[in-house]
């Protein structure tokens, strides 16, 4: 079921997420993105350069973050331009051995414009962890019929 | 050591070819979270009119990563990794990214400016597909800040 652009109103609501993060998420993000920065797999490299703790890629955050949009969207290849900043690092704690969550990022994405001309729509994404705003203009711009 | 301002304006040219598998791109939106079945079966991308699986959205930092590296590595550009934060991002697909692509990145380095001990340091990607005859076609431009930490910051 993709959107249809003439159902859609600046405000509404596409959806929510909830991601849970683990350190081994981390390893498996740096794998498949080639990103081997220790400060996202190693506590002692990441302390040694001033940061609080292992951080999440702002990359992984960005990746994952964007999955509410494509699935509402249908069909992945509809995001033709997505962009954010990264205002604070996602601190992941180490629960290897558990089945606790590291650390776990609330994404809400809504209608912020409409370019009918263009035929795309503008969804900002509000991406949380520890009750922090982690990324910041988070916006996916997307292709509709 | 601190970041050579000289830097501003410089391009690497497009380096090596890299080949989008359809393993990779299984493995990287598997990574990212992400269950679209447009990056995993290939009936169903097809389905949707396109050649092959479609990488995620963010699929393209691989290849925008490499490039920055030349530039992250080159020893005149005074930049220490280990100080890397990513300060901003942006993807701007002319195409969707598919299984059998082979892409090149033309990196620019748009901005470098000073930031207390650091620097913030703008580059650009611009990602082309090859053909049989390797002519280039546009597939994606990304754009990244990256902030390298000074001392205390």
């Amino acid at each position: 079921m993709s959107p249809k652009f003439e159902e859609l109103t600046v405000g509404q609501e596409i959806g929510t997420r909830s991601i849970e993060v683990t350190r081994q998420d981390l390893v498996k993000y740096a794998g498949a993105s080639g990103d081997f920065n220790p400060i996202h797999w190693n506590e002692a490299f990441a302390t040694s350069v001033e940061l609080p703790g292992v951080i999440a890629h702002g990359m992984f955050t960005m990746g994952s973050a964007v999955q509410l949009v494509s699935d509402w969207a249908g069909d992945p290849a509809a995001v033709v331009d997505y962009q954010t900043r990264f205002t604070k690092p996602v601190l992941v704690a180490d629960t290897t051995g558990t089945d606790e969550a590291g650390a776990v990022i609330d994404v809400t994405g809504v209608v912020g414009a409409l370019d009918a001309e263009a035929g795309t729509v503008r969804i900002d994404l509000t991406v949380v962890a520890a009750g922090q705003k982690v990324l910041m203009k988070s916006q996916a711009v997307v292709k509709v019929s | 050591m601190s970041i050579n301002p000289d830097l501003q304006g410089r391009s690497y040219p497009a380096a090596e070819v890299y080949d989008v598998g359809r393993e990779k791109i299984r493995e990287f939106a598997k990574a990212v979270k992400a269950s679209n079945p447009a990056h995993f079966d290939v009936e169903t991308a097809r389905a949707m009119g396109h050649s092959d699986l479609v990488a995620p959205p963010t699929f393209a930092i691989i290849v925008a990563q490499r490039a920055d590296a030349q530039l992250v590595e080159d020893p005149e550009s005074g930049i220490d990794f280990s100080r890397v934060v990513h300060a901003d991002q942006r993807f701007t697909h002319h195409r969707a990214i598919v299984a059998g692509d082979r892409l090149v990145a033309e990196l620019h380095v748009d901005g470098v400016r000073a930031m207390g001990g650091g620097a913030m340091i703008t580059t650009r990607s611009e990602i082309f597909a090859l053909d049989g005859n390797d002519d280039r076609e546009k597939v994606a431009t990304t754009t990244s800040s990256i902030l390298v930490r000074g001392e205390g910051q």
